[in-house]
């Protein structure tokens, strides 16, 4: 073992361990992928640990990056250091405050995971459009290209700005870099105090405001000065380089790792050379190093400092010998003259060499979206660069079959060291996979002189998601900024998969492949694939199995197959001799179960001792058996779209798609995740007609809309399948016909609400309900058939169903559909709900976040279409905007309707006036009203087919906003409470008839549980590690302060029919309305099979009080206030002692936790108080002389003096 | 001058009166209060071995649910990187408060389940200060394949495991259900265990028709039970070195001197202070003295065992004959 300390870390965890010894007040906001460094400063911060100064941070949550800017903005008036931790959209939201804080030579640190901006889609992964569009804003901008980097840099960064007074962007490549688990030296405290000069940190406090010696800052300026005073600051911009320069030449002396402003690596007299930023270094060093050995004469330089840009460092790395240089930009700009580095290094080219010298330059773009960017397309880009005339405004890494943009290259190009064991591992979201792998790295980097890294893939879906885990071992420095595709491991924990996809593509001749899977060594060929087998066979690999949830099931670790996996993979793997890799996973295994109890530790000590026994070697047949092969992703009953591009995607071979198979601008159809089936679950929910009473609540909650049910003609039973199971409905006038409940089996994600919900119990046995878990497997085949038979019974009458009752509403076909949201989650019934009930016309405006994503990610959406092909149409636009966005479409399709009765009165004429009378006074207050209108709009447009006039034609395209139509504004508690309050207030204000749908999880769900401000007292989340101490805002009561809004608050677990009737009314109120409706989340921590008695419980407790205000109750003189759910009847402790986000808080600090808790009672009974007053309270009709009685002639209308304020 | 001191596991203690385990003993005020009220022990309530498995096992699972499964949230709860408080933690601490609060001896009460997990908690307790530990033998067989004699080896070998890894001194509480009591008591004598309180009492289920369920359901104890404890405590008399208590059913002092005259060095309340409030405790022993000096005892050691079987000029109320006279005195006053 080398005398070197090492540790295994990412990226976040690595510069926030700098920045946060180095800030005192941290401003935080969530946002992927840069959140686990806020959340390591919160939890530090919860820990006491102190920063360089022997101080406690202000680590402080803000209401937006908007926020989080200004609050550092004023923390640094304060003579404080700060840093803050963003990237994306939450970057765009910090330029008004960075040109402020630039501006006024402010020393600061903003560390950057770069990620995609929104554009025509929205994209957590990595790339450089975010920081490029700040290259404006006067900060410095220094890029870091691997872990290692990232935490050196941070260093740099900090100790940096202070001598230069110029603030310091420092980016690192979201995901790529932020989440890459490597092995690195950590930056020491003695690092730090040697590098960062204590003096500039005096300096830095005496620029503070102070009363004691007063200035002012910001002032406003004319013409005459502003100019001049702008380039005041020309010396700092200056002479920063050379200062940053000194503090790299300083930490190198420090720390033995030397860096320069522009890095080059390659051939002395490198004839081509490339010009990068940020990880792609990684994969371009390997490709120059191999291509280096083939005797080529490449190189590239590494750009570390972006801003401010220096020319004559730049061209001093250059080697002079340079004929061609190849930009690559990772962002896109459209219309541009060539992206952002290119032209800086063209600028600096024109510039700085003597005319002739030019090298020929040419641009291009590569890893959008973190895209992959290999060594082999390096080669491809220097293949390239050989050209007399090379491709310029290029792009790497995709065909592009539109604007032939892209360059070829060799995908067969590898620089993989041979000494590196690369492994892949395909396992589960919850089976443990990639924890076990992250303990595996730590393992082998800590316990052994190997280099490691690891990069873990996850799929689009929150429930049954697919992980798949890349960990690189060696004795060679891992460099390797790229996914694996030859591999000399392959592990596949899920039998399934191998079903569904190419499991060994990435095999290497001779690998290891290790499966987990109930069938024996025996047996278990027979059960393979066609190509499987076929890969076995040709690639020679050595194949083992082990039933490993046997062996889970048999120690008490559930589903959990993590420790046993990961002990088969080192027993055959041979990274490490047998016995010393066991001992270490124990030991890992105590580090980590440790805390939590020993039981835990017990048992995965047991799965260890268990896995080995159960561990077998498959005899490989010499030849191919299978009489099936892997099947697709998608149905090939599925529209050509659906199959050729999102079938592609699904069966994740997205990166083969060329341009034009993508619709430009981000268009996509719905009604796509039906052709999606992905039997995720074990056991499936199985109906017991004749205990059944109809009641639909099972239908009602079912996250995924996989249980659903029909009222048909009985003739139409005669063709059902054997299997399918009708009864006698129990509506009166329905009596004649059959009623059934069908499970989409593949659809399931085997939540089990369904059943927890059910209130039909057997009389002879109390376990038995009318729906009961069963294997799915078995019955995989008959009730696929008889799901199939049952979407193609029709629809029932909407016409003849009461929809304020569940059991009606139960019949009511939902537009939302098998949704990628985790298992049981408390979100998407409400919005399924809201599809049942105004579907057919529904705009929907999304806020970003769980159910932007569970709604519009690729592959597939669960939105879709009834019969007559209508449904909600959805739009997301960003985080901060929602409220505002769906006021847009509001807006929109009210100034459609008017324009369109406009020129319906100007065309009474052509269609005349009985129709146009009837298209203008329809009455459209029920559905039978809106469907009248809907036939009404069909026969106007068929009477306009004729017309050649330009109003006709523009009556055509508007004459679909005579129909009624609803906008729904929906988006959870990070956008309504925070983010988006502003833009919601305003929305609510105004009087629109927009509906507002707030998913209160209590928490940023979507990007991991941090606290927002409806996050109750007491609980912990991300952000509030110490437990939150302030109470949850009421936005019920400030919505109900403007009178005009219709607000209600739901919780379908407590009451469904009382979600139903706020839902209708919200609806039909002509104003504002808002709903907060109470969504339990996995990130309350409990098992959510228990969700919906979470719900009750919390309106038990008096936690969540059920209301409703309805202005139109006002209109009609009565109090519009109602509180619709009874006294507490339960302490809070009973409700939120079940949940771990509290309890948590009672293992950690119970003196705390206490205190908190009796708080949180407290709030229970005023808010109690507060709304119970409210609802007692006498309504306008009852109480109409309040105000004194105005004298008529002082009522008369002023006509004098109005203010202009 | 009457003397109510006695001793109970090599305890010398001022009375026959010890707490048995109750949540009352949990607030620290109400340790003290019993203490003054004339308490001469107090037993904590029983860590369960099993409940500290659940809960370690809820902590992990709550940890981990929903982890690594989607790039933007990788995991949704922070996890301190110091240890959690679990129960185990809250008991030991709160034996060592209950310790410095009081003056009386402080009994540890473990429900185990496990070889590992007795001896574990068992020295856990010892550490934390505990004068004494009773072992809550509590459990039920319910598995048909395993013969009485199993369950009662079982229980035999954690008791001397545990009697084995502490210096303390071990009470074992036992269960009224075992086919031959005085010859598992003889045996369990045989391990060096102190003492054996007899009995446990079954947390029975009641049935909840309105849900169609079945709900755990605890009751106090009537003074009625106390005729079982009696019975036994008065038949194992004068056949073990170890000391025996009686707890259930004991509400009032008369229940205190039958205890006693049965053979019990201490008797042991709870259900009485949870209906009667902490200072029943002073209430029950002044009913003890005043019986005393109106029956002219001087001292416990006097009546210990007055009315065992060994004791007593006829002893078949213990035997079979008992059961035979109450059937036929009881039919007898039926009308023929």
């Amino acid at each position: 073992m080398s005398n070197v300390k090492t540790v295994i870390l990412d990226a976040n965890e690595a510069v926030a361990s700098v920045a946060y010894r180095l800030s005192e007040v941290v401003a935080i906001y969530p946002i992927t992928p840069s959140s686990p460094m806020a959340e390591w400063a919160d939890q530090w911060l919860s820990e006491g640990k102190r920063n360089i100064w022997g101080a406690l941070p202000t680590v402080a949550e803000m209401q937006s990056e908007g926020g989080a800017a200004g609050a550092l903005h004023g923390a640094l008036q304060g003579g404080a250091l700060c840093t803050t931790f963003t990237c994306s959209q939450g970057l765009l939201l910090m330029i008004p405050n960075m040109y402020k804080i630039a501006g006024e030579l402010t020393s600061m640190v903003m560390h950057v995971t770069a990620r995609t901006l929104a554009t025509h889609a929205l994209s957590i992964f990595g790339d450089h459009s975010d920081v490029m569009g700040c290259r404006t804003t006067g900060f410095s901008m220094l890029c870091s290209n691997s872990v290692q980097e990232a935490a050196d840099m941070a260093l740099i960064a900090h100790a940096a700005t202070l001598e230069t007074r110029i603030p310091i962007l420092h980016f690192f490549d979201g995901f790529r870099t932020s989440h890459e688990v490597n092995k690195i030296i950590p930056i020491s405290d003695e690092d730090i105090r040697a590098v960062v000069d204590d003096r500039f940190v005096v300096e830095h406090r005496k620029r503070a405001l102070t009363p004691d010696n007063p200035i002012i800052r910001g002032t406003a300026q004319n013409p005459d000065v502003f100019f001049q005073a702008r380039e005041a600051c020309n010396p700092y911009y200056l002479a920063a380089p050379a200062i940053i320069q000194n503090v790299m030449d300083r930490f190198a002396r420090q720390t033995g790792r030397q860096y320069k402003l522009y890095d080059y690596f390659g051939a002395p007299d490198a004839e081509r050379v490339v010009v990068l930023m940020g990880s792609s270094a990684g994969a371009a060093e390997e490709a120059i190093r191999v291509m280096m050995a083939k005797g080529e004469k490449v190189g590239m330089l590494k750009v570390r400092l972006f801003r401010p840009w220096d020319i004559e460092h730049f061209l001093h790395a250059l080697p002079k010998t340079v004929a061609t240089i190849g930009v690559l930009d990772r962002t896109k700009d459209p219309g541009c003259v060539g992206e952002p580095l290119y032209q800086d290094v063209m600028t600096s080219i024109i510039e700085g060499l003597a005319e002739g010298t030019h090298p020929v330059t040419v641009g291009g773009r590569y890893g959008l979206s973190s895209k992959e960017f290999t060594p082999a397309m390096v080669a491809g880009v220097f293949e390239e660069l050989k050209k007399f005339k090379p491709k310029n405004h290029f792009t790497v890494g995709i065909e592009d079959d539109v604007t032939h943009t892209s360059l070829p290259y060799d995908p067969d190009f590898s620089t993989e060291d041979k000494k590196t064991t690369r492994a892949l591992f395909y396992g589960l979201g919850s089976d443990g996979t990639v924890g076990a792998n992250k303990n595996s790295i730590k393992i082998i980097g800590e316990q052994t002189d190997y280099y490691a890294q690891g990069y873990f893939v996850y799929d689009s879906k929150k429930s049954g998601s697919m992980t798949t885990s890349h960990l690189r071992f060696g004795p060679n420095p891992i460099t390797s900024t790229y996914l694996i595709t030859r591999a000399n491991f392959i592990a596949c924990h899920q039998f399934s998969f191998l079903e569904k996809m190419d499991v060994l593509a990435a095999a290497d001749q001779g690998a290891v492949f290790l499966l987990n899977t109930t069938h024996g060594a025996d047996e278990v060929w027979q059960n393979l694939p066609k190509k499987t087998q076929q890969t076995i066979i040709d690639k020679k690999l050595k194949f083992h199995v082990i039933d490993g949830y046997a062996v889970a099931q048999a120690t008490g670790m559930g589903s959990r197959i993590n420790t046993i996996m990961q002990t088969c993979f080192f027993a055959i793997s041979g990274v490490l001799p047998r016995e010393e890799a066991i001992e270490h996973i124990k030991k890992a295994i105590k580090k980590t179960y440790g805390k939590r109890g020993d039981a835990v530790v017990q048992q995965n000590f047991a799965a260890v001792d268990a896995a080995l026994a159960h561990l077998h070697e498959v005899k490989v047949p010499a030849t191919v058996t299978a009489t099936f092969d892997i099947l697709p992703s998608i149905s090939a009953k599925a529209p050509a779209f659906v199959y050729d591009v999102l079938g592609r995607i699904a069966a994740g071979k997205g990166d083969s798609l060329p341009v034009s198979a993508l619709p430009p601008g981000g268009t996509f159809p719905t009604g796509t995740a039906q052709w999606e089936k992905r039997n995720i679950t074990l056991s499936i929910p199985v109906w017991d007609k004749d205990l059944c009473i109809q009641c639909g609540k099972c239908v009602l909650v079912c996250p995924h809309a996989v249980i659903r049910s029909k009222v048909f003609e009985a003739s139409y039973g005669a063709k059902a399948p054997a299997t399918f199971k009708t009864a006698k409905p129990k509506w009166r006038e329905l009596e004649s016909e059959l009623y059934t409940l069908q499970v989409a089996p593949e659809d399931c994600t085997g939540c089990q609400l369904c059943v927890e919900v059910c209130p039909a119990k057997s009389k002879s046995e109390a376990k038995h309900k009318a729906l009961n878990m069963e294997l799915q497997e078995p019955l995989r085949m008959s009730e696929r058939e008889n799901w199939e038979f049952f979407q193609q019974l029709p629809a029932v009458n909407r016409q003849k169903l009461n929809h304020g009752l569940v059991k009606d509403v139960q019949l009511l076909e939902p537009l939302f559909e098998f949704s990628g949201a985790c298992s049981g989650c408390g979100e998407t019934p409400y919005i399924k709900l809201l599809t049942q009930l105004f579907g057919d016309r529904l705009f929907i405006a999304n806020a970003t976040g769980c159910s932007s994503i569970y709604g519009g990610n690729l592959p597939t959406t669960p939105y879709t279409v009834n019969a007559q092909g209508r449904g909600p149409t959805w739009a997301n636009s960003l985080f901060e905007d929602n409220a505002e966005f769906g006021m847009g479409m509001r807006l929109a399709v009210d100034q459609q309707t008017h324009f369109a009765k406009d020129l319906l009165e100007r065309s009474r004429a052509v269609v005349g006036d009985e129709i146009a009378n009837a298209l203008l006074q329809a009455d459209q207050s029920t559905e039978a009203g809106i469907n009248e209108q809907r036939e009404r709009v069909a026969k106007l447009k068929s009477l306009l087919e004729r017309e050649k006039t330009s109003e006709a034609r523009n009556l055509t395209a508007v004459a679909d906003a005579l129909v009624r139509k609803s906008v729904w504004i929906v988006g959870g508690d990070g956008w309504a409470y925070d983010i988006g309050f502003g833009g919601l207030d305003h929305v609510l204000g105004s009087g629109q008839n927009v509906n507002v749908l707030v998913l209160d999880t209590e928490v940023y769900s979507n990007t991991g549980g941090q606290m927002s401000k409806a996050t109750p007292r007491g609980a912990i989340a991300k952000f509030a590690a110490a437990g939150k101490p302030n109470s949850k805002k009421d936005l019920i009561m400030e919505a109900v302060s403007y009178g005009s809004v219709y607000v209600a608050r739901v919780a379908m677990g407590g009451n469904d029919t009382h979600t139903i009737k706020a839902f209708q009314e919200a609806e039909a109120w002509p104003g504002p309305s808002i709903i907060i409706a109470y969504s339990h989340c996995i990130a309350h921590g409990y098992d959510l099979i228990h969700g919906l008695e979470q719900q009750k419980a919390a309106v038990t407790s008096g936690y969540w009080p059920l209301m409703r205000y309805n202005p139109a109750l006002r209109d009609s003189g009565k109090n519009p206030f109602m509180l619709d759910s009874k006294a507490p009847a339960i302490p809070f402790k009973e409700y939120a002692y079940r949940e771990a986000r509290y309890t948590m808080l009672a293992r950690s600090q119970p003196e705390l936790a206490k205190k908190l808790l009796a708080e949180a009672q407290d709030d229970v009974e005023r808010t109690w108080r507060v709304y119970s007053g409210r609802a007692a309270m006498a309504g306008r009709g009852d109480t109409p002389n309040i105000a004194p009685k105005v004298k008529e002639e002082e009522a008369k209308p002023a006509t004098t003096g109005a203010g202009n304020d | 001058m009457i003397n109510l001191a006695t001793e109970y596991l090599g305890l010398k203690l001022k009375g026959p009166l010890v707490v048995s385990s109750t949540p009352l003993t949990e607030p620290l005020a109400n340790c003290k209060r019993l203490e003054e009220s004339g308490a001469s022990a107090i037993v904590l309530t029983s860590l369960f071995e099993e409940q500290l498995a659940l809960e370690a096992r809820a902590l992990d699972s709550d940890l981990e649910r929903g982890t690594e499964s989607h790039a933007e949230s990788t995991s949704y709860l922070p996890d301190y990187s110091d240890d959690y408080r679990t129960t185990q933690d809250v008991y030991l601490n709160h034996l060592r408060s209950v310790k410095e609060t009081v003056g009386i001896p402080v009994i540890g009460s473990i429900n185990g389940a496990t070889p590992g997990g007795w001896v574990r908690f068992a020295q856990d307790v010892e550490q934390a200060g505990a004068d004494a530990l009773e072992l809550n033998t509590y459990s039920l067989a319910i598995d048909a394949n395993v013969p009485g004699e199993k369950v009662e080896q079982q229980l035999l070998d954690l008791v001397a495991q545990v009697r084995g890894s502490v210096k303390i001194p071990v009470a074992v509480k036992l269960s009224p259900q075992y086919t031959s009591i005085p010859n598992l008591a003889r045996k369990l004598d045989a391990t060096g265990v102190n003492a054996l309180v007899l009995f446990n009492r079954f947390y029975q289920p009641d049935f909840d028709l309105e849900e169609m369920g079945v709900k755990p359901r605890l009751k106090f104890s009537t003074p009625d039970e106390l005729l079982l404890r009696l019975h036994w405590t008065a038949i194992l008399y004068g056949h073990l070195k170890a000391d025996l208590a009686i707890t259930g059913g004991v509400h009032s002092g008369l229940d205190v001197i039958k205890s006693v005259m049965a053979g019990a060095s201490v008797a042991m309340t709870a259900s009485a202070l949870h209906l009667y409030g902490v200072e029943h405790i002073a209430t029950v022993l002044t009913e003890v003295r005043e019986w005393m000096e109106k029956n002219e005892y001087a001292s416990l050691r006097q009546m210990r065992g007055a009315l065992s079987r060994q004791a007593v000029p006829d002893s078949s109320p213990f035997e079979r004959g008992n059961y035979i006279k109450t059937l036929s005195s009881y039919t007898m006053r039926m009308p023929q």
